[in-house]
């Protein structure tokens, strides 16, 4: 077995705010090449995790590497080799879209030739090339958001780390990011991603972890997560007494969520016999488990602020 | 012990000057509207103040009205250049626009950014000085010997100012709230620190607070004898206090900076 070069090892690592502690303890490792997913409800400690992987956090304790050094001690060596995708666009309103680029270059001392050279392939790169000399005020959300993509490979990093990439953008547009996205880890670029989409988790992501209360829930690969969770299939039938007395009987593993029931199985086809015959239902819909019904099983079902 | 980490030396790397020049390329994307007000103010100043109602003012110590307001004029003009750019303009940056978010994303720390600010605030400063010597000169009213000091005397003067304003900006909870220091320290300084009127007149106990707590009434008192093509020794002990005042000022907006963005 090839053991590939670790690029974030993180270990017991505990980030707390006065009272509150945002991260508890939390271990992980992302391998070089990999395309790694946070996942988890709001305030489950994904981003102050990544803010903690891009040296801009300090943490309270534990351990923290990333590409073998210490976060504390080197944030500049690191983000040298870091490509930074913020929830937030944070671009340049006083700069066109070039000059964005060019102004951020400057930060990573990329000779101006070098600079240019680079802004072409990047703009090629993210579809921009004819918004080159537009103010980034003016751009439509899905640009800015490919522009901020374009800014954070202008130092040609190693280890990429973007907080939910594709936060309101339309169907097109997440895919252009998608594509974008599975285009640089054929390059071998690492990736470090949080959503709160689970099919773009279940879609791209080769690892992930499952979040919640600053701990880590679950980890590994998403279709074994589902696996091991949930089963190969959900069956969703509606809620009404009857139904619940016949699961109990028949002793299958299932879930109420308000108006509906959800029953997890390996075996939907035998589900579905079993729920028309035993219980005369008709309206019975079968589908295949996703990372959405594991995150719902773990998490809960409770609002978060 | 805890307020002992508000005057840690802060570390400074050449890293800052990229802050200041991105700054200095947005200030010239603008470079014609920014240029306006040092321009055209001191001629409305003087106009209005200094040979309208300056007809109506005897010489004091000497000089004509318009001749001794116009280096007041240079030093107001100092001072609001790089507060204002410290206190609103860093806050934009900082709050609104992330700009402080995104450089940090790279090899640049959060100290190399407001290092950046307070050195852009000061050659904000500067810049005044450079377009309103020239303006003065031409209505007559300064003596050019030591005239083009007034410009590198401008850059630290207005460093003061952009630490001073950096400190508010650390500590306001909103940009609303940035309306007290201009209201209560700002103004007061423009009308009682040598500017319009000297300060003798005024009782001596609120001479001595001038002098002891009002920047700006050494930067008045520097900049009115450069203007004058004099230069004394005793304008050491203003240049000393502006310097340490700075010093300090400095320190202390980079570790509230500091304290307020490194969470």
């Amino acid at each position: 077995m090839v053991t590939r070069n670790l690029i974030i090892k993180a270990e017991g690592l505990v980030k707390r705010y006065g009272e509150l502690t945002a991260v508890d303890g939390v271990s992980f490792y992302v391998e070089e090449g990999e395309m790694f997913g946070f996942l988890g409800p709001n305030g489950a400690g994904k981003t102050t995790t990544m803010k903690m992987v891009q040296c801009v956090s300090p943490k309270t304790s534990g351990k923290l590497e990333v590409f073998g050094m210490d976060a504390s001690a080197h944030p500049r060596e690191i983000k040298k080799d870091m490509g930074v995708v913020p929830q937030e666009n944070n671009l340049d309103p006083d700069f066109t879209v070039y000059e964005n680029l060019r102004n951020y270059s400057r930060y990573f001392d990329i000779p101006s030739k070098e600079a240019d050279k680079r802004i072409a392939e990047l703009l090629d790169f993210v579809q921009l090339v004819d918004k080159k000399n537009v103010m980034s005020e003016s751009l439509s959300g899905g640009m800015k958001r490919r522009l901020v993509l374009a800014r954070a490979l202008l130092n040609n990093p190693r280890l990429i780390v973007l907080d939910e990439p594709t936060v309101g953008l339309d169907p097109q547009a997440r895919h252009l990011i998608w594509d974008k996205l599975r285009s640089l880890k054929k390059r071998g670029v690492t990736i470090v991603l949080t959503t709160h989409y689970l099919d773009e988790a279940e879609k791209l992501c080769d690892r992930l972890i499952l979040m919640d209360h600053g701990e880590i829930v679950v980890e590994g690969e998403p279709g074994q997560i589902i696996k091991d969770h949930i089963g190969t299939g959900v069956v969703e039938v509606d809620n009404h007494p009857e139904v619940v007395e016949c699961l109990q009987k028949s002793g299958s593993s299932y879930e109420i969520m308000g108006d509906i029931i959800v029953i997890y199985t390996n075996d939907p086809m035998h589900i579905t016999d079993q729920l028309s015959m035993e219980c005369s239902l008709d309206k019975i819909t079968t589908r295949k488990a996703t990372l959405e019904d594991v995150f719902l099983k773990l998490t809960g079902r409770k609002l978060r602020e | 012990m805890s307020y002992l980490q508000y005057f840690q030396i802060p570390e400074l790397d050449r890293r800052l000057l990229k802050v200041w020049l991105r700054n200095k390329d947005v200030f010239m994307k603008n470079i014609k509207l920014n240029f306006l007000p040092p321009f055209l103010e001191p001629i409305l100043y003087l106009l209005a103040m200094g040979f309208g109602l300056g007809t109506f003012v005897d010489d004091i110590g000497g000089v004509s009205y318009a001749q001794f307001i116009a280096p007041a004029l240079i030093a107001v003009s100092v001072m609001y250049a790089s507060f204002f750019e410290c206190t609103y303009s860093s806050y934009v940056r900082m709050y609104y626009q992330k700009t402080f978010d995104a450089i940090i994303a790279t090899p640049l720390i959060i100290e190399d950014v407001i290092a950046g600010e307070l050195f852009w605030g000061a050659t904000r400063s500067a810049i005044n000085a450079l377009v309103m010597v020239p303006v003065i000169a031409a209505f007559g009213l300064i003596d050019l010997k030591y005239a083009l000091l007034i410009i590198p005397f401008a850059f630290l003067a207005g460093l003061l100012f952009a630490c001073i304003g950096m400190c508010f900006t650390a500590l306001t909870p909103n940009i609303m709230v940035l309306e007290y220091p201009a209201l209560l320290f700002i103004t007061p300084m423009f009308l009682f620190s040598g500017t319009f009127f000297p300060l003798e007149v005024l009782p001596e106990p609120i001479q001595y607070f001038a002098f002891a707590f009002l920047p700006l009434t050494h930067i008045v008192r520097v900049i009115r004898s450069l203007a004058y093509g004099s230069l004394e020794l005793s304008l050491l002990s203003s240049l000393l206090w502006i310097f340490m005042a700075s010093l300090l000022f400095f320190v202390l907006s980079m570790n509230l900076m500091k304290k307020k963005l490194i969470v």
